[in-house]
Protein backbone atom coordinates (compact mmCIF):
# COMPACT_ATOMS: atom_id res chain seq x y z
CA UNK A 1 0.00 0.00 0.00
CA UNK A 2 1.40 3.62 -0.84
CA UNK A 3 0.02 6.82 0.80
CA UNK A 4 0.32 10.44 -0.33
CA UNK A 5 -0.95 13.50 1.35
CA UNK A 6 -1.70 16.33 0.36
CA UNK A 7 -2.66 19.57 2.57
CA UNK A 8 -4.73 22.72 2.29
CA UNK A 9 -6.66 25.06 4.57
CA UNK A 10 -6.59 22.82 7.48
CA UNK A 11 -7.54 19.48 5.78
CA UNK A 12 -4.93 16.82 5.30
CA UNK A 13 -5.68 14.13 2.43
CA UNK A 14 -4.19 10.96 3.01
CA UNK A 15 -4.85 9.11 -0.47
CA UNK A 16 -4.33 5.44 0.26
CA UNK A 17 -3.27 3.23 -2.58
CA UNK A 18 -3.11 -0.52 -3.37
CA UNK A 19 -3.93 -2.92 -0.97
CA UNK A 20 -4.76 -2.85 2.90
CA UNK A 21 -4.46 -5.92 4.65
CA UNK A 22 -2.88 -7.21 8.40
CA UNK A 23 0.57 -7.49 6.46
CA UNK A 24 0.89 -3.45 5.46
CA UNK A 25 -1.41 -1.62 8.39
CA UNK A 26 1.28 -1.68 10.59
CA UNK A 27 3.51 0.27 8.63
CA UNK A 28 0.60 2.34 6.88
CA UNK A 29 -0.56 3.03 10.39
CA UNK A 30 3.06 4.75 11.54
CA UNK A 31 2.88 6.35 8.21
CA UNK A 32 -0.69 8.19 9.02
CA UNK A 33 0.61 9.52 12.28
CA UNK A 34 3.75 10.55 11.17
CA UNK A 35 1.97 12.57 8.47
CA UNK A 36 -0.69 13.06 11.34
CA UNK A 37 2.21 14.56 13.51
CA UNK A 38 3.55 16.70 10.71
CA UNK A 39 0.78 18.66 9.56
CA UNK A 40 -1.15 18.71 12.98
CA UNK A 41 -4.75 19.28 10.50
CA UNK A 42 -8.06 20.21 11.84
CA UNK A 43 -9.58 17.05 9.38
CA UNK A 44 -8.46 14.60 8.27
CA UNK A 45 -9.68 12.29 5.19
CA UNK A 46 -8.84 9.02 3.84
CA UNK A 47 -9.28 9.06 0.19
CA UNK A 48 -10.13 5.22 -0.43
CA UNK A 49 -10.62 5.98 -4.52
CA UNK A 50 -7.48 3.97 -5.42
CA UNK A 51 -7.18 1.29 -2.73
CA UNK A 52 -8.10 -1.80 -4.41
CA UNK A 53 -8.54 -4.30 -1.70
CA UNK A 54 -8.65 -3.67 2.38
CA UNK A 55 -10.08 -6.25 4.98
CA UNK A 56 -10.96 -5.14 8.64
CA UNK A 57 -7.43 -4.69 9.22
CA UNK A 58 -8.38 -1.27 7.24
CA UNK A 59 -10.95 -0.69 9.84
CA UNK A 60 -8.98 -0.90 12.45
CA UNK A 61 -6.42 1.79 10.76
CA UNK A 62 -9.38 4.01 9.82
CA UNK A 63 -11.06 3.96 13.78
CA UNK A 64 -7.49 4.52 14.80
CA UNK A 65 -6.76 7.75 12.79
CA UNK A 66 -10.77 8.57 13.58
CA UNK A 67 -9.34 8.54 17.41
CA UNK A 68 -6.85 9.67 17.20
CA UNK A 69 -8.15 13.29 15.23
CA UNK A 70 -10.96 13.04 17.65
CA UNK A 71 -8.72 13.09 21.19
CA UNK A 72 -7.16 16.09 19.09
CA UNK A 73 -10.18 18.13 19.00
CA UNK A 74 -10.19 17.36 14.78
CA UNK A 75 -12.54 15.15 12.44
CA UNK A 76 -11.87 12.29 10.09
CA UNK A 77 -13.98 11.00 7.36
CA UNK A 78 -13.79 8.66 4.37
CA UNK A 79 -13.42 9.85 0.77
CA UNK A 80 -14.86 7.61 -2.59
CA UNK A 81 -13.77 4.00 -1.65
CA UNK A 82 -14.04 1.81 -4.29
CA UNK A 83 -16.45 -1.08 -4.78
CA UNK A 84 -14.83 -3.69 -2.47
CA UNK A 85 -13.83 -1.48 0.48
CA UNK A 86 -17.15 0.27 0.36
CA UNK A 87 -18.70 -3.59 1.07
CA UNK A 88 -16.38 -4.39 3.79
CA UNK A 89 -17.16 -0.57 5.07
CA UNK A 90 -20.62 -1.42 4.83
CA UNK A 91 -20.41 -4.70 6.53
CA UNK A 92 -18.83 -3.19 9.75
CA UNK A 93 -21.25 -0.52 9.78
CA UNK A 94 -18.65 2.20 9.91
CA UNK A 95 -20.78 4.69 9.14
CA UNK A 96 -22.40 5.20 12.50
CA UNK A 97 -18.83 6.19 13.86
CA UNK A 98 -17.28 8.05 10.67
CA UNK A 99 -18.88 9.95 7.97
CA UNK A 100 -18.55 8.09 4.68
CA UNK A 101 -18.58 10.46 1.16
CA UNK A 102 -18.56 9.61 -2.45
CA UNK A 103 -18.47 6.28 -3.34
CA UNK A 104 -17.49 4.67 -6.83
CA UNK A 105 -19.05 1.69 -8.43
CA UNK B 1 -22.46 -33.79 -2.81
CA UNK B 2 -19.85 -34.29 -5.41
CA UNK B 3 -16.20 -31.75 -5.42
CA UNK B 4 -15.71 -31.37 -9.25
CA UNK B 5 -12.63 -29.54 -8.72
CA UNK B 6 -10.20 -28.37 -6.26
CA UNK B 7 -7.32 -26.83 -4.81
CA UNK B 8 -4.95 -27.31 -1.57
CA UNK B 9 -2.32 -24.68 -0.81
CA UNK B 10 -0.18 -24.78 2.79
CA UNK B 11 1.80 -22.17 3.52
CA UNK B 12 3.69 -20.46 6.50
CA UNK B 13 1.76 -18.19 9.07
CA UNK B 14 3.76 -15.41 7.78
CA UNK B 15 1.54 -11.84 6.77
CA UNK B 16 3.50 -11.58 3.19
CA UNK B 17 0.98 -14.81 2.37
CA UNK B 18 -2.18 -13.27 3.33
CA UNK B 19 -2.15 -11.34 -0.53
CA UNK B 20 -0.88 -14.82 -1.48
CA UNK B 21 -3.71 -16.46 -0.12
CA UNK B 22 -6.80 -14.12 -1.31
CA UNK B 23 -5.24 -13.79 -4.90
CA UNK B 24 -5.21 -18.22 -5.49
CA UNK B 25 -8.73 -18.10 -4.05
CA UNK B 26 -9.42 -15.38 -6.54
CA UNK B 27 -8.08 -17.11 -8.92
CA UNK B 28 -9.47 -20.62 -8.32
CA UNK B 29 -12.78 -18.98 -8.43
CA UNK B 30 -12.20 -17.27 -11.89
CA UNK B 31 -13.54 -20.71 -13.40
CA UNK B 32 -17.06 -19.85 -12.01
CA UNK B 33 -17.79 -16.63 -13.86
CA UNK B 34 -17.76 -14.64 -10.59
CA UNK B 35 -19.44 -10.81 -10.56
CA UNK B 36 -16.23 -8.70 -9.26
CA UNK B 37 -18.74 -8.02 -6.36
CA UNK B 38 -18.51 -12.02 -5.59
CA UNK B 39 -14.56 -12.24 -6.21
CA UNK B 40 -13.80 -9.29 -3.68
CA UNK B 41 -16.39 -11.07 -1.12
CA UNK B 42 -13.89 -14.39 -1.63
CA UNK B 43 -10.69 -12.64 -1.49
CA UNK B 44 -12.03 -10.30 1.83
CA UNK B 45 -13.13 -13.77 3.74
CA UNK B 46 -10.03 -15.88 2.88
CA UNK B 47 -8.08 -12.49 4.06
CA UNK B 48 -9.56 -12.62 7.17
CA UNK B 49 -9.72 -16.38 8.07
CA UNK B 50 -5.59 -16.52 7.07
CA UNK B 51 -4.86 -13.13 8.99
CA UNK B 52 -6.89 -14.58 12.20
CA UNK B 53 -4.19 -17.93 11.80
CA UNK B 54 -1.69 -15.86 11.76
CA UNK B 55 -2.40 -13.50 14.48
CA UNK B 56 -4.19 -15.71 16.97
CA UNK B 57 -3.45 -19.62 16.01
CA UNK B 58 0.25 -18.72 15.92
CA UNK B 59 1.06 -15.20 18.07
CA UNK B 60 4.73 -16.09 18.53
CA UNK B 61 5.57 -19.14 16.00
CA UNK B 62 5.57 -19.62 12.39
CA UNK B 63 3.19 -22.43 11.61
CA UNK B 64 1.42 -23.96 8.82
CA UNK B 65 -1.77 -22.89 7.70
CA UNK B 66 -3.80 -25.16 4.82
CA UNK B 67 -6.07 -23.32 2.05
CA UNK B 68 -8.81 -25.83 0.72
CA UNK B 69 -11.03 -24.52 -1.98
CA UNK B 70 -13.74 -26.98 -3.65
CA UNK B 71 -16.66 -26.64 -6.21
CA UNK B 72 -19.53 -28.69 -5.31
CA UNK B 73 -22.71 -28.96 -7.52
CA UNK B 74 -21.27 -26.33 -10.39
CA UNK B 75 -22.25 -22.90 -8.26
CA UNK B 76 -21.25 -23.65 -4.90
CA UNK B 77 -17.94 -22.76 -3.46
CA UNK B 78 -16.69 -24.25 -0.37
CA UNK B 79 -13.27 -22.96 1.15
CA UNK B 80 -11.54 -24.31 4.22
CA UNK B 81 -8.62 -22.56 6.15
CA UNK B 82 -7.49 -24.93 8.96
CA UNK B 83 -4.15 -24.38 11.16
CA UNK B 84 -2.85 -26.96 14.03
CA UNK B 85 -2.24 -23.27 16.25
CA UNK B 86 -3.00 -23.08 20.13
CA UNK B 87 -7.55 -23.02 19.12
CA UNK B 88 -10.09 -20.83 20.41
CA UNK B 89 -11.47 -21.33 24.27
CA UNK B 90 -14.94 -19.51 23.70
CA UNK B 91 -15.75 -19.96 19.58
CA UNK B 92 -19.00 -17.91 20.00
CA UNK B 93 -17.16 -15.42 22.14
CA UNK B 94 -14.64 -14.78 19.20
CA UNK B 95 -17.22 -14.66 16.83
CA UNK B 96 -19.10 -11.43 18.22
CA UNK B 97 -18.36 -7.97 16.44
CA UNK B 98 -15.91 -5.94 18.11
CA UNK B 99 -14.76 -8.94 19.91
CA UNK B 100 -10.76 -8.99 19.88
CA UNK B 101 -7.79 -10.08 21.26
CA UNK B 102 -5.41 -8.46 19.16
CA UNK B 103 -4.88 -5.15 20.64
CA UNK B 104 -5.19 -1.37 18.86
CA UNK B 105 -4.47 -3.32 15.43
CA UNK B 106 -7.22 -5.43 15.38
CA UNK B 107 -11.22 -4.67 14.47
CA UNK B 108 -12.73 -7.60 15.97
CA UNK B 109 -14.80 -7.47 13.15
CA UNK B 110 -13.46 -10.05 11.00
CA UNK B 111 -15.93 -12.78 11.78
CA UNK B 112 -18.44 -10.29 11.06
CA UNK B 113 -17.28 -9.68 7.99
CA UNK B 114 -16.80 -13.16 6.85
CA UNK B 115 -20.22 -14.04 7.85
CA UNK B 116 -22.04 -11.24 6.14
CA UNK B 117 -19.54 -11.87 2.78
CA UNK B 118 -20.70 -15.88 2.74
CA UNK B 119 -23.72 -18.00 2.59
CA UNK B 120 -22.42 -19.63 5.70
CA UNK B 121 -19.19 -19.95 8.38
CA UNK B 122 -18.57 -22.74 10.38
CA UNK B 123 -15.52 -22.96 13.33
CA UNK B 124 -14.32 -25.89 14.35
CA UNK B 125 -12.02 -25.37 17.26
CA UNK B 126 -9.92 -27.28 20.27
CA UNK B 127 -7.71 -25.88 22.64
CA UNK B 128 -4.09 -26.82 21.85
CA UNK B 129 -5.12 -28.38 18.36
CA UNK B 130 -6.10 -25.89 16.32
CA UNK B 131 -9.07 -24.43 14.33
CA UNK B 132 -10.81 -25.15 11.06
CA UNK B 133 -12.60 -22.87 9.46
CA UNK B 134 -15.18 -24.05 7.04
CA UNK B 135 -16.92 -21.03 4.56
CA UNK B 136 -19.72 -21.62 1.90
CA UNK B 137 -20.86 -19.25 -1.10
CA UNK B 138 -23.26 -20.44 -3.64
CA UNK B 139 -22.54 -18.22 -6.59
CA UNK B 140 -24.98 -16.46 -8.58
CA UNK B 141 -25.80 -17.85 -12.26
CA UNK B 142 -24.87 -15.69 -14.85
CA UNK B 143 -26.08 -15.91 -18.66
CA UNK B 144 -24.32 -18.24 -20.73
CA UNK B 145 -21.76 -16.41 -23.22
Amino acid sequence: MKITAQYGAGRLTLRLAGELDHHSAREGMAAIERLLDEYMPRDAALDLSALTFMDSAGIALILRTERRMRRCGGRACILNPASQPLRVLDAAGIERLIPVRGGTQ
Amino acid sequence: MKAENYIKLEFPSRSVNEALARAAAAAFAAQLDPTLDELGDIKTAVSEAVTNCIVHAYPDCIGKITLRLRIIDARRLEISVKDTGRGIEDVARAREPLFTTGGEERSGMGFTIMESFMDSVSVRSKPGRGTTVVMRRELSARAVK
